[in-house]
């Protein structure tokens, strides 16, 4: 684990470059239907591709890890805010668990 | 640039965001130490980060002991959004606001600061992002602080359960969306599939999660992109104006 500290600070150099480019740098707004596009759909591709099915083996037994899906997917589809959301799936997957 | 009254305002909603904050950094910061971190490395990433996906997802790489071109290629990705973001946030910037404070407001721009920033009636000014990223960051240091510091003392079943934490939060961004529109459903659906696909089918499940993070999102955006552009209004921005 000598090069911990390379990794961060690559993810910072890079993260930070990200956020910062188009504050300083843009002052337009992009003209390209399709990279304007792509941009929007990003977040979904990207969130839903690390979500699942990584989700399915985030708690110890997958039972517990389905409940909590569950939840989560219920909670979000009825726009509840993000901590009860997280809250709710960690309860959720906790109760399954001690009847396992 | 803003007052001490913009600071305090943007302070007091960051408070939300604090508290969501501490719950996801706290299960952060219980998987970077399982991941070998030490306490001051996971507070040091969060500090320098700020960026739930990016970090977690930095977590597995660390552990396999990928090159630095691809954990950079891998923040690239997953933290493309935030490009959007920027490029949204710079129109509701005013024309007089200094590359200092520019630099100062990219800190910040995290999926939940970038919310609260572009729904603020009015112009943005740079305290009012400043109260709002020092309350929203305090929380999300304290919760990696804390996380990487129990970590080791909390009971294994407890533990397993926090595992959940960031995934309900992702999904809480992503369902209410596409929910209301239905080529956002698709791209979750799609990525989802396709995620699973890689994850599981023969070869394909062997590489690594980082790129296949990479693969799937550019694959389905640009899918989406070209299956279902976006409008050519500019409804958000002038709304806000």
């Amino acid at each position: 684990m000598h090069n911990v500290y390379g990794y961060i600070l690559v993810m910072a150099l890079v993260t930070y470059l990200i956020r910062a480019l188009p504050l300083t740098l843009i002052r337009k707004e992009i003209r390209s239907r399709f990279i304007r596009s792509f941009l929007y759909y990003v977040p979904y591709a990207t969130l839903a591709a690390m979500t699942f099915p990584a989700i399915l083996s985030a708690a110890d037994h997958r039972v517990a890890s389905i409940a909590g899906f569950i939840t989560a997917l219920i909670l979000s589809f009825y726009r509840k805010s993000l901590l009860v959301v997280a809250a709710c799936a960690c309860a959720a997957a906790f109760i399954v668990e001690l009847f396992l | 640039m803003g007052s001490i009254k913009d600071f305090k305002s943007g302070a007091e909603n960051g408070i939300p965001i604090c508290l969501g904050y501490l719950a996801v950094s706290f299960a952060f910061g219980i998987q970077a130490s399982e991941a070998g971190l030490s306490v001051f490395q996971a507070v040091m990433m969060s500090l320098m980060n700020v960026t739930s996906a990016g970090q977690f997802s930095s977590l597995d790489l660390i552990v396999h002991q990928a090159s630095f071109a691809e954990m950079a290629l891998l923040q690239f990705v997953v933290n493309m959004r935030y490009l959007l973001m920027s490029c949204a946030l710079t129109q509701k910037l005013g024309p007089s606001v200094p590359t200092g404070h520019r630099l100062g407001i990219a800190y910040g721009v995290t999926d939940e600061i970038f919310g609260v920033s572009v729904l603020h009636k009015g112009e943005l000014h740079p305290a009012f992002s400043y109260g709002l990223i020092v309350v929203s960051v305090s929380g999300w240091l304290l919760g990696t602080f804390l996380g990487a510091a129990a970590g080791q003392i909390m009971p294994q079943r407890l533990i397993s359960c926090l595992g959940l934490a960031i995934y309900g939060m992702f999904l809480a961004i992503i369902i209410p969306e596409a929910r209301a529109k239905r080529q956002v459903l698709f791209t979750v659906l799609a990525a989802m599939l396709m995620s699973a696909v890689f994850t599981w089918a023969p070869v394909l499940k062997m590489i690594s999660s980082g790129f296949r993070i990479i693969i799937v999102t550019v694959a389905v955006a640009a899918a989406a992109a070209v299956l279902a552009p976006v409008e050519e209004t500019r409804q958000e921005v002038q709304e806000d104006a």
